[in-house]
């Protein structure tokens, strides 16, 4: 009865260290010629009284590494979490391989799971076990795996980030940047065919950044993993992404490349790869008159350029 | 705008809304036992934090309680010249009543506000959703096993502390205000009715274990994801049980009568 299962994983294993660098494949990795694996249609979302998406229309392509950049407060982990069912929108459909996950039943959802990887903003690890027993959790759970081959699967993933020497250790004992890796150890265990992280890099230091860049990227060419990379860095994201959305404003205000993104001319990817406070995000949340606020007459403070939204 | 509309109304469909979704999570936690079954172990990791780690306080205030009620039974009924009652009226009145009663008190402090916060915590720090991503059920997997633990570790800690108690009496009876030994213990095993005084008691008791564990669990699950939201979350479990434990008994004792 275990005979099968371990068969099936032991060729899936992730060898870091042998990473495709030939260059025949940036040709096959244009995002154009690539089908979608996911499809977002007309979602639109409203928390709080506040709209998060206004009828925003994208697709993930199958086997690819996709980022989704945008400011912060966008909704990007919204969005996340619209794809993997956690929370349903108030509109609009999402299509993962022709199934539409908001429809789907809690089953449908739970099995849908079992093959996407997600890596949590911030980290959330489960506190009652080591960080052995945190990555070994999907597996314990869902496979009867022996014992010897769990070991194995799990202190491979470890060594893939970095902390296998850390396998002992209890969640409070890591600093945030290794609760980060230790999460993304916990996400590819299952070797997923979808991986989703919200903001990877976030309190890397640059050698753990580069490590986990090549990670996200291997685990990309060696299993044809279908990526979804939301994160700020850009200077990171192009070194591994094969196309980039930026989302502000509930929609999708550029698309492409980061080579073509770099060149755009649009006054979003100027404002945002620039990072020029002025532009069309608002660096301010949506506020009163600042004059106002500060109790002089309304409109004194008009040359503050950044009190209001702009359309 | 809170001056125009009536605050009792609102307060009261609150509490009815809240009533109403407890109710509705214990479904679903019936309808998941099945599968918690799988995580065996979970449960009986609960068993032992929440039944085995009670047993100090457990058993320190039975025997507290025991030597109170010893004591002052003692005093009552010597007026009556009849202290050679006092095993009976303080077994009896340990297995109907204050067995199960404190038992569940305590436990709602001890071990309630402690799953209530766990839960909360796991809710705050996005555990309770990594759980899910990873496609495992929490209320299979966090939920049911807690609260199968209460109602297992209740009545347990109920007949522990029931012991102890009449330990407390024969004590302060028996040791120190000079009772005789057997006249304590022959009274006590001729009055007392293994069915309608112990079972019953232990019927409470199971009762009163499922209540605050749903309620701790509740309370835990549905928590606002901050600080505050689990101080809260916690204070309303002990409050919550309190008043449920004493008014369930109320109705279980008029009709275990
Ligand atoms: N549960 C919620 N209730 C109300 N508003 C929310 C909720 N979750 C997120 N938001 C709002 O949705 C917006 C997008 O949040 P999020 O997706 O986390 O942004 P980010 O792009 O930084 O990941 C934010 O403005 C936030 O205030
Ligand atoms: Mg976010």
């Amino acid at each position: 009865m275990a005979a099968a299962p371990p068969l099936r994983l032991r060729w899936r294993f992730v060898q870091p260290d042998r990473i495709d660098v030939s260059d025949d494949r940036a040709q096959a990795r244009t995002p154009h010629a690539a089908d979608a694996l996911i499809e977002v249609r007309g979602l639109r979302t409203v928390l709080g009284g506040k709209v998060i998406f206004d009828g925003l229309e994208l697709d993930i392509p199958r086997g690819r590494i996709t980022a989704v950049m945008g400011p912060s407060g966008t909704g990007k982990t919204t969005l996340l979490r619209h794809i993997t069912g956690q929370l349903r929108p108030d509109a609009g459909s999402i299509r993962i391989d022709g199934a539409d996950v908001t429809a789907l039943p809690r089953h449908a959802l739970f099995a849908l799971r079992e093959k996407i990887g997600y890596l949590f903003q911030n980290s959330a690890l489960l506190t009652d076990f080591s960080v052995f027993e945190n990555v070994a959790f999907p597996l314990r759970q869902h496979l009867d795996l022996p014992e010897e081959l769990v070991r194995n699967l799990v202190l491979t993933k470890l060594q893939a980030v970095g902390l296998r020497g850390a396998a002992e250790l209890m969640p409070s004992e890591l600093s945030g940047g290794m609760a980060r890796r230790v999460a993304l150890a916990r996400a590819i265990v299952r070797d997923p065919t979808l991986i989703l992280y919200d903001e990877p890099f976030v309190g890397l230091d640059p050698i753990a950044l580069n490590q986990v860049l090549k990670l996200i990227r291997t685990l990309n060419d060696t299993l044809g993993i279908t990526s979804i990379l939301v994160a700020h860095e850009f200077a990171a994201v192009a070194r591994v992404a094969d196309l980039v959305y930026l989302i502000a404003g509930g929609k999708v205000v550029a698309r492409g490349t980061p080579a073509e993104l770099t060149r755009g001319d649009s006054a979003w990817t100027r404002q945002f790869f620039g990072g020029e406070a002025d532009g069309p995000v608002p660096f301010q949340y949506p506020a009163r008159d600042y004059a106002a606020d500060l109790g002089f007459p309304a409109g004194a403070a008009s040359s503050t350029p950044h009190t209001e939204p702009r359309p | 705008m809170s001056a125009v509309r009536p605050k009792p109304p609102s307060m009261i469909g609150d509490a009815l809304a809240q009533v109403g979704a407890c109710g509705l999570f214990l479904l679903q936690i019936l309808a998941a036992v099945p599968r918690s079954l799988r995580h065996i172990r979970e449960t009986v990791r609960q068993v032992w934090f929440t039944g085995a780690m009670s047993l100090v306080i457990i058993m320190t205030c039975g025997l507290f309680v025991g030597m109170v009620l010893g004591l002052q039974l003692y005093y009552v009924l010597s007026i009556f010249g009849g202290t050679a009652a006092l095993g009976t009226v303080v077994s009896l009145s340990m297995y109907r009543e204050l067995g199960p009663v404190v038992t569940a008190l305590l436990f709602a402090g001890r071990a309630g506000t402690s799953i209530t916060a766990e839960i909360g915590l796991m809710r705050a720090t996005d555990q309770i959703a990594a759980m899910e991503m990873m496609a495992v059920d929490p209320i299979a997997y966090v939920a049911a096993p807690r609260f199968l633990a209460g109602v297992i570790a209740m009545p347990l800690l109920a007949c522990v502390f029931n012991a102890l108690g009449i330990f407390g009496a024969h004590l302060v009876g028996v040791s120190w205000l000079g009772l005789d030994n057997g006249t304590f213990w022959s009274n006590m095993t001729s009055s007392v009715d293994v069915w309608k005084d112990v079972v019953n008691g232990v019927w409470k008791s199971v009762a009163f274990g499922a209540v605050v564990a749903l309620i701790a669990v509740f309370q835990g699950y549905t928590t606002a994801p901050t600080s505050e939201g689990v101080a809260y979350a916690t204070t309303r479990t002990v409050v919550f049980s309190s008043i449920v434990v004493l008014a369930l008994d109320f109705v279980m004792t008029a009709f275990l009568m």
